[in-house]
């Protein structure tokens, strides 16, 4: 990854792919594209707290399912299908920030468990205030005009836009005082204070960066579901998947969490494709192979010795 | 008189539910682990004391050592050959090695059980003490659950072994320095953690149903009630146990029952900003 038109190149060559699989794949391969778009978003999103800042974030299945009850109740009352997303966008930033204000005085452990306890406490909430959601019922979200098809080309459109625009974000990110200013929190949070970054603002701006999209692929998955529940929206799984596909690809790069999430996405597929009763033990086996044998995920790896290895390469002449 | 049964009850959840977090309390304490496993040992020690009842009637009471033993050796083992390896990385990476562990148990777990809720149904009826009633099972699993964590307290205050896991919780450094193997010592603690777990299902089989969906629930408990109380102290937990159980109980009475539930994960919130360690005030790690 040493050039540096080569991440670009390669995230427009994945787009091209994601993008273009109605013209050669299957119903059930747009819907896995769909799929990828929308982790990969999210993934992107977890990258600002958990890759640049190095904090463990657990909570994006808790902006995810606000996102989702955001767009839909916008959309129930009658606020065109666009707009509802943008509503949840900014509900999601603006309660993101008020959190990450209040959560992010703390740090490791404690930090964690209050990440994972929003995701609790948003699904309890949401799930006992039956009168606005529906509760454990759920709520069903109009659906699109047009047939499954048309609908699945749309939603797989909307989410490669809301992915690039993750990863925009990223690279102006990766580029600005900001991630440098992140980047040295996760280093040493003291030492970065003391040399004068920001380090209380920034955070909270990390954190609200990671909210943001995961509030605008929430309600666009409202909608193109139709329907959504408390337990759904609100799944623990979910937040620690996403942070699972970051470090499978590698936290804190442009590229990682791209690749992260299609590996992972495509070897869930897969495996529950073949193995339906053993899917989530295989995910935690392939988290314990991912922890113990790849430290720094997929990018860290050195191809060359791989290659080298299993002979692919040729050997280099050794200095006489 | 509603109040006092209310209390009453409150306080024979927060045995139970002290019990149920001291074992999770130590390892995040000394090791400084988030065990996300917990859930699911609990739930497994369950099970196994409800075969043993169900198929070859042997009595939780007895059950409960034998339970409570294997699951020490597999947390030992589990500690030593797995989490041994990343004791010393980030939490991200701790937490989510024993969140992949957590999705293997609980995934053989609903395949070989399925999610069926099972229970012990001992049929000992209900103790009425001055109008305040309390069913007999309940009280038994108190007692049970009380005599566990005071027996954990001595080990900790007593014993060589229990001396030298306190040690490595205040400065696993200095301990080494003085003769203590670090590592094996990690090890006894999180076995210590998977015993208490496996006893607490024992326990749990008696007085709830069994069933791999309340993993979750019952990791969350141990949660909050570590963050009530303060980490890796039996005291705290217990503290912390008795109030998520009374707060709990009096919220069931107030908001109804479904919100008991967030109440309790309210205050943990509110407690985590407001004063991180803990009710106790015992310092906790970062």
């Amino acid at each position: 990854m040493k050039s540096r038109w080569l991440p670009y190149a390669l995230f427009a060559a994945w787009v091209v792919v994601l993008a273009t699989t109605p013209l050669w794949g299957s119903n059930y391969i747009v819907r896995v594209a769909i799929m990828i778009a929308m982790f990969t978003g999210l993934t992107l999103s977890w990258n600002f707290i958990g890759g640049f800042a190095g904090y463990p974030s657990f909570s994006t299945a808790a902006f995810f399912g606000i996102g989702c009850y955001a767009g839909a109740l916008a959309q129930r009352a009658g606020v065109p299908m666009v707009l509802a997303w943008i509503v949840a966008t900014v509900v999601v930033g603006a309660i993101a920030a008020a959190l990450g204000a209040i959560i992010l005085k703390m740090r490791g452990h404690y930090f964690a468990i209050a990440s994972i306890g929003i995701v609790e406490v948003a699904r309890l909430i949401i799930s006992s205030w039956g009168s606005l959601t529906g509760g454990g019922d759920g709520l069903n979200v109009p659906l699109m005009s047009g047939g499954p098809n048309a609908v699945a080309r749309i939603f797989l459109l909307v989410m490669i836009v809301i992915m690039i625009m993750s990863f925009i974000v990223t690279v102006i990110v990766d580029r600005s005082r900001l991630g440098f200013g992140l980047r040295c929190i996760q280093q040493n949070e003291d030492a970065a204070n003391m040399v004068g970054v920001n380090n209380r603002l920034y955070k909270v701006i990390a954190y609200t960066l990671s909210a943001l999209f995961c509030g605008t692929i929430g309600a666009a998955h409202a909608s193109w579901t139709g329907y959504i529940d408390p337990s759904d929206s609100f799944s623990i799984l979910m937040s620690v998947k996403v942070p699972v596909m970051c470090l499978l690809g590698g936290p804190g790069t442009l590229l990682g969490p791209v690749i992260g999430t299609a590996a992972f996405m495509m070897l869930e597929e897969v495996f529950w494709a073949n193995f339906l009763d053993y899917n989530r033990a295989i995910l935690g086996a392939v988290i314990v192979i991912l922890i113990f044998f790849l430290p720094g995920g997929l990018l860290a790896l050195r191809y060359r010795d791989i290659a080298r290895r299993f002979g692919l390469l040729r050997e280099p002449k050794m200095a006489a | 008189m509603v109040y006092v049964q209310t209390l009453v009850n409150g306080i024979v959840l927060g045995a139970l539910y002290a019990c149920l977090a001291v074992g999770f309390s130590l390892v995040w304490g000394v090791l400084n682990v988030i065990n996300m496993l917990h859930g699911s040992v609990i739930i497994f020690g369950g099970y196994l004391t409800f075969f043993a009842w169900h198929s070859y009637g042997i009595h939780p009471l007895f059950a409960l050592p034998v339970v409570a033993a294997f699951m020490f050796l597999i947390g030992y083992v589990t500690q030593l050959l797995m989490i041994n390896r990343v004791i010393d990385q980030p939490v991200l990476t701790t937490l989510t090695l024993t969140f992949g562990l957590d999705l293997i148990l609980y995934n053989f777990m609903t395949v070989y059980y399925t999610a069926t809720p099972r229970r012990v149904t001992l049929d000992l009826g209900a103790l009425d003490l001055f109008g305040i009633a309390v069913p007999v099972d309940r009280v038994f699993g108190m007692v049970l659950a009380l005599a566990l964590t005071g027996l954990l307290y001595l080990v900790l205050r007593r014993s060589r072994i229990g001396r030298a896991i306190v040690a490595v919780r205040m400065d696993s450094a200095a301990a080494a320095l003085m003769g203590i193997k670090v590592d094996r010592i990690y090890a006894i603690t999180f076995g210590i953690g998977a015993l208490m777990a496996g006893a607490t299902g024992a326990i749990f089989a008696m007085v709830y149903p069994v069933t791999t969906n309340l993993s979750g629930t019952y990791l969350g408990k141990a949660f909050v009630v570590c963050v009530i109380g303060g980490l890796g102290s039996v005291p705290g937990a217990l503290a912390g146990g008795i109030v998520l159980g009374i707060v709990e109980s009096f919220a069931g009475q107030f908001f109804g029952p479904q919100h008991a539930l967030t109440v309790g994960f309210l205050l943990m919130l509110i407690l985590l900003v407001v004063k991180p360690t803990g009710l106790t005030g015992i310092k906790g790690y970062e």
